[in-house]
């Protein structure tokens, strides 16, 4: 939702990161406000994940230029794990599987871990059982998740919902979700998007990386923006997202590219 | 002790001076035993300390203490249980502990009467002399095994448990040996005898009980272990080694398998400078099963280096082997696990895997497994692999907000984890959960 009073949570301008000494991000500009929804499109190599895992400070990827402000600190300069204590999510598109740790153990770790960086309070195993049961239910995830390790032998469909839970946990000002669509059958989509949708708050936001804009008939975005080549090159409301579906991406660049032109003449 | 070296030359080490000297102890009230040490005795006369040269040794380079002096243990420990309750473990009631190599009655609860011992051997002997004399000393072999034989040429006490026919145990035996003496060298030696139909668990557990502000000193184990399991008996092994960090653990097991008996063995090596453990499983008669499972979690300059046989002798044999090792700092680890089938041990069922992770550049893994098979209609399989954390998973926990400290630990702590899981005594399990958690911790 757009509100007349929201603050900027995440300014993003002129990003440029390569991996592998490849260019992938290429002056990047991207804008978002506290509870805004955001959906990024864009066919595969865009930079779509690129730009996802270089806010989240992944290693393999070297940021070249640019800045990223989020809500008005240096995110560039924290590592991974500053990132999250700051509040940034991103939920994985192939979530990691940890087999030997119990994902209750897991859960209550990085739970209690941001608890205690944030100045908050602690939970003991059986106050923490209590808190996640609750926010199972919220993704119709059943109690035997806890007792199996992190997301060994979960489908595809338990590992997205696993994603959401950490998110729900962890109480992110600002999620990324990364192709968290991408595997999902109709029921798992519309739980895991219920779940997104009921952790939406004005204070917080959401930036959805995605393929597809069946995602966005359950969330629905305030801004839905195409990247091509590692920038944005189109942003404009829903209405986008149902054209790219009919008319694909060819369309946008070529636009894209014909106004870059016009401006050079 | 000799102490024939003149003072001229320089000191030769403890092992050479006990070979040049040939050990001589009191001679025991106990016929059996001065016939093992005179054998063992003799034995030694043949045999020569283990070189790299050698192919059983080849990793592991035991000059070091072949150098150092030690001291056979004193005086018996003047320990309380409030000194050493922190090391017992809350599911076995039932403890026979020794300090610096003697049996300490102040510290142990032992059981003896008609039915179930759990006992020190010259308490034991003076009851049940029969079936200790069938069994103490016959399982491992000496002959070609110096350590041994020097165990059993300084055989005095041991620890011993016998559990008569179609007796089950509910509780698990605590066997604790500490060391508090530096310089001390002691010769732990554990029987253990399940008779037909029986079934116990039993925890055989080293352990350095650090002085505090006192420098951690050099001592020396030389433990034997025996385990006789009758027709159908059932027993649980679990072995932790969590020496001090400049000891120096040698140990020999031997297990003898009868038929349809089932061994379930779990070993943990955390301590000492440099260890070494042979573990021979003999399967004597058809169909016994045994599962072999350790885990090594091993930095600074360790060496641990498990050898494991397992000798399917007869058919219908089953064998599950999981080995682990964990290797920080420039430490190194050996595993060499040898299976072998021998002509006749048809349907024979082996499977053994070992995995290893480096936790860097410096850190050194050996493993060798063996297949050795003269049947024709056997299932045995054996995989190894060797790696290092994956980055993926680091990055995963570091977004979650685990330091990549943290998250390193956490997945070196997951990779042991599968095997102290196996561990069927809740305490000991957390426990070692948290020392690997510490040991894991304190590396990175």
């Amino acid at each position: 939702m757009i509100y007349s009073d929201s603050k900027v949570l995440l300014e993003v301008r002129g990003l440029c990161a390569t991996v592998n000494g490849i260019d992938i991000l290429k002056n990047l500009d991207f804008t978002v406000r506290s509870g805004e929804v955001h959906a990024i499109m864009g066919q595969n190599g865009s930079g779509k994940s690129t730009f996802a895992k270089v806010l989240a400070g992944h290693p393999a990827y070297e940021v070249t230029g640019g800045s990223v402000l989020f809500e008005g600190q240096d995110l560039l300069a924290l590592k991974p794990e500053e990132r999250a204590r700051a509040g940034f999510f991103m939920a994985f598109q192939y979530p990691i599987e940890v087999p030997g740790v119990g994902n209750s153990q897991f859960l209550r770790l990085t739970y209690n871990t941001l608890q205690k960086q944030r100045g908050n309070e602690e939970l003991d195993p059986l106050e923490f059982d209590d808190f996640v049961r609750e926010k199972m239910k919220l993704l119709e995830m059943s109690p035997d998740f806890l007792d199996r390790s992190v997301n060994e032998g979960f489908s595809g469909g338990e590992k997205k919902r696993n994603e959401i839970l950490q998110m729900a946990l962890l109480e992110p000002r600002l999620a990324i979700l990364d192709e968290t669509d991408s595997g999902l059958d109709i029921d798992a989509l519309r739980i895991v998007s219920q779940g997104v949708n009921q952790l939406t708050t004005k204070d917080n936001a959401m930036v959805m990386v995605t393929h597809y804009q069946r995602l966005l008939n359950y969330i629905v975005p305030d801004f839905v923006h195409v990247m091509d080549a590692g920038r944005i090159i189109k942003t404009g409301d829903k209405a986008l997202a149902l054209e790219l579906e009919t008319r694909g991406y060819d369309w946008v660049s070529t636009e894209h590219q014909a106004a870059t032109e016009t401006r050079v003449i | 002790m000799s102490t024939a070296t003149s003072i001229h030359q320089p000191a030769t080490g403890y092992l050479e001076m006990l070979l040049a000297s040939q050990p001589q102890l009191p001679t025991s009230p106990f016929p059996q035993i001065n016939t093992l040490r005179a054998e063992a005795v003799n034995d030694l006369d043949l045999l020569s300390l283990p070189t790299t040269r050698d192919e059983e040794w080849r990793f592991t380079d035991i000059s070091p203490l072949t150098k150092l002096s030690f001291i056979p243990a004193r005086a018996t420990s003047t320990l309380e249980t409030a000194d050493i309750a922190h090391l017992y473990i809350e599911e076995a009631s039932t403890r026979l502990v020794f300090v610096d190599g003697l049996y300490a009655p102040q510290l142990s609860s032992p059981v003896i009467g008609s039915g179930v011992v759990v006992s020190n051997l010259t308490t034991a002997l003076v009851t049940h002399s029969s079936v200790i004399e069938a069994h103490l000393g016959c399982h491992i072999t000496i002959r070609d095994n110096i350590f041994a034989a020097l165990n059993t040429a300084l055989l005095d006490d041991a620890a011993v448990i016998v559990v008569p026919h179609n007796v089950v145990v509910a509780e698990p035996v605590h066997l604790l040996f500490i060391v508090t003496e530096e310089d001390t060298a002691s010769t732990p030696r554990c029987l253990v005898v399940a008779e037909t139909d029986s079934v116990i668990t039993v925890i055989e557990d080293y352990v350095m009980l650090s002085q505090q502000h006192c420098q951690e000193n050099e001592y020396f184990t030389n433990a034997v272990t025996e385990i006789v399991l009758e027709d159908n008996a059932h027993v649980n092994h679990i072995r932790v080694q969590r020496e001090g960090s400049k000891a120096f653990h040698i140990a020999n097991c031997a297990v003898s398998l009868g038929r349809a008996s089932n061994y379930q063995s779990v070993s943990v090596a955390l301590g000492a400078r440099i260890s070494r453990y042979n573990l021979h499983v003999l399967q004597t008669a058809e169909s016994s099963h045994c599962t072999l499972d350790g885990l090594t979690l091993i930095s600074g300059r360790q060496l641990a280096d498990t050898h494991t046989c397992i000798d399917h002798a007869k058919p219908h044999g089953i064998s599950r082997q999981l080995h682990k090792c964990i290797v920080g700092g420039s430490a190194h680890a050996v595993f060499n696990g040898k299976v072998m089938v021998r002509e006749g041990a048809q349907r024979t069922d082996a499977k053994q895997s070992n995995h290893n992770l480096l936790l860097t550049a410096k850190a050194h893994i050996d493993t060798k497994p063996q297949l050795e098979i003269f049947a024709s209609d056997v299932k045995c399989t054996h995989g190894a692999t060797i790696g290092q954390l994956d980055s993926e998973e680091v990055f995963y926990l570091q977004s979650r907000g685990l330091t990549e400290s943290a998250a390193r630990n956490l997945l070196t702590y997951a990779f042991g984890a599968e095997v102290i899981d196996r561990i069927p005594i809740h305490s000991l399990k957390q426990q070692l959960e948290q020392t690997v958690l510490e040991q894991t911790a304190s590396q990175l």
